[in-house]
């Protein structure tokens, strides 16, 4: 493999963040070494030429399906148990931390 | 013969002629999962109640004298990454413990129409990622054929519990090989339907534009009937399509299969390599005509996948965030929760095991900001040149064979703490799934004690014909 990407503690805290998913610090130095290497291992794809070629977002192609914009009605007993998964409710909403200090 | 044995229509002409009843049927299965599954752990959930009073149901229609669809009263087993309404539905995930399903999944209302029994959810890897169901966050599943190798993977429970007569057929989901991977290690026969012949409503998303659904069955003729019964276009998924493709296998004597060079590389087991050609010069032999082809963008899929899959699985997975359903750090007593970020991100740091975390890294990593053109959009690009050479080489050829998977089973523990390995395993069945291509995977022979896959892969909507072409292997 021609170029070695390695990414730092910094890079890895960073996507942490940007996805919203807690690390330990052990796990930083670990996913430091994964992401490397799997990213090493993808880094191939830089050999193709993709010059002419458009890019693929679902393999069959279907055009948009559309239905008119009106609001349909669930059923109570429906919206209860899916309420009902929620860990915190108060009055009918999903409740929620502030977010404003 | 013990009922549990029995291929779809064998059990369906035995309900017929009343030579047992839909009860016995479904006891017999029960009393095998309850002596056996402590040792192959196929199933996390049985539901066992549920699954006794469909089938006393099954008998009354039987007595009744009415007309009875094939797959009424033949016991199944569900991924448990599929939607079964008042079942819980873990995903193989700490996140998704005691998430119990609101609805059913579109397949599974198709089934209960043909008035299906549902035996209970089978184990998987978490979140579909993985190669060998040792990335369950409760257990990993054994190979029935050899206790101390994997079933392979995701849908590894649900290829066990077909392979140990454990059910009558399964369903599993297939995103790079989930399905196939897991019925060739586990002698089985595995269908991943073309991209949009089943409907992916109630089936909990990992990569959207690469999942399917599709059967894990004794049989090619099995593998026929549950896919007829789950295939169509439906309104909740609107990428789901009614194929209009009439494919007819005409005789063996005109049948044109070309086998890709790019398969048959260093790495792949010399046994593998041996039944596969074995297999393939069957067909030669009845009269078939073989050609080398090539696809020459083979080597790039692997990459290609894991920027596309993690990609769409970090997108998939944000909504798992402790707030609408799933495991919530705000319950617990100990935590230090103040904010909504520390809800995000301690619920999604709890439920969330080692390789689903790597994929959500990963994919949001290649998506962000600076990234996107130098990985998702190049890989997309490539995607269009794995297509393509897919299409070039069905203008000269009716179906494609390759092996499912460069060796037989591998051992627990063997490939575990290495992903790059790991990924390797799907090296032959990638490909299918960016091209949205149906293939089958079909027992041609065994390694030891170890079973082997052939691959037939087919072209858009052409399920039928792959069916039919391997229903003559399933003869010889």
């Amino acid at each position: 493999m021609k170029i070695k990407i390695m990414i730092s503690e910094q890079d890895v805290k960073h996507i942490a963040k940007l996805a919203r998913l807690g690390l330990t610090q052990n796990e930083i130095r670990k996913f430091q070494k994964e992401l490397s290497s799997i990213l090493n291992y993808i880094e191939k794809l830089k050999e193709v030429d993709i010059s002419k070629a458009e890019p693929t977002s679902h393999p069959i192609e279907v055009k948009n399906v559309m239905r008119d914009d009106e609001v349909r009605s669930t059923k109570s007993e429906v919206r209860k148990k899916i309420m009902d998964l929620a860990p915190e409710t108060k009055e009918g909403y999903l409740k929620v931390k502030s977010i404003l200090k | 013969m013990n009922p549990t044995e029995l291929t779809i229509s064998q059990a369906h002409q035995g309900l017929k002629k009343k030579e047992f009843s839909a009860l016995e049927l479904c006891q017999n299965f029960l009393e095998k999962i309850e002596k056996e599954n402590e040792k192959i752990f196929a199933f996390l959930n049985i539901a066992k109640n549920s699954a006794l009073s469909q089938a006393k149901k099954i008998d009354e229609m039987i007595s009744e004298k009415r007309e009875l669809p094939i797959l009424a009263g033949i016991p199944l087993a569900v991924k448990d990454v599929i939607l079964v309404e008042g079942i819980k539905c873990t995903a193989g995930s700490k996140i998704l413990e005691n998430y119990i399903a609101p609805y059913d999944a579109t397949v599974i209302r198709k089934l209960k129409e043909q008035n299906a029994v549902i035996l209970g959810k089978t184990n998987m890897d978490e979140f579909a990622m993985g190669s060998s169901t040792e990335n369950s966050a409760f257990a990993p599943t054994r190979n029935p054929r050899d206790l101390s190798r994997v079933p392979g993977g995701s849908s590894g429970g649900s290829a066990a519990a077909v392979a140990a007569n454990l059910c009558g057929y399964a369903l599993g989901t297939d995103t790079g090989g989930s399905i196939r991977q897991p019925a060739s290690f586990c002698g089985v026969v595995g269908l991943k339907p073309t991209y949009g012949a089943v409907s992916r409503y109630g089936l909990i998303a990992f990569a959207s534009s690469l999942d399917q659904i599709g059967p894990i069955t004794k049989t090619v003729e099995d593998a026929k009937i549950v896919f007829e019964a789950i295939s169509g276009k439906d309104e909740m998924d609107s990428t789901s399509v009614e194929s209009n493709v009439k494919c007819q296998m005409s005789n063996v004597k005109t049948l044109r299969i070309g086998v890709p060079k790019e398969y048959f590389i260093k790495g792949i087991d010399a046994e593998v390599e041996k039944l596969i050609k074995g297999a393939i010069k069957k067909y030669e032999e009845m009269g078939a005509k073989i050609e080398e082809i090539s696809l020459p963008h083979t080597e790039y899929a692997l990459p290609c996948y894991y920027i596309i899959a993690p990609s769409e699985a970090s997108a998939n997975l944000a909504r798992y965030d402790g707030i609408k359903y799933g495991y919530s750090n705000v319950k617990c007593q100990m935590s230090n929760v103040k904010s909504l970020l520390d809800v995000y991100s301690g619920s999604r740091e709890e439920g969330f095991g080692p390789e689903v975390r790597r994929r959500i890294m990963l994919g949001t990593y290649v998506l962000s900001a600076g990234y996107y053109e130098a990985y998702y959009l190049r890989a997309q690009k490539v995607r269009t040149l794995i297509r393509e050479d897919f299409k070039k080489a069905f203008e000269k050829v009716d179906a494609v064979f390759t092996p499912v998977s460069p060796t037989p089973a591998f051992k627990l523990g063997e490939k575990i703490d290495d992903p790059l390995t790991m990924y390797l395993s799907d090296i032959f069945t990638i490909a299918v799934n960016l091209a949205g291509l149906p293939a089958i995977s079909l027992p041609c022979g065994k390694v030891g004690k170890l079973p082997v896959g052939l691959q037939i892969i087919g072209k858009p909507f052409e399920e039928e014909k792959i069916l039919a072409i391997g229903k003559i292997l399933e003869k010889v």
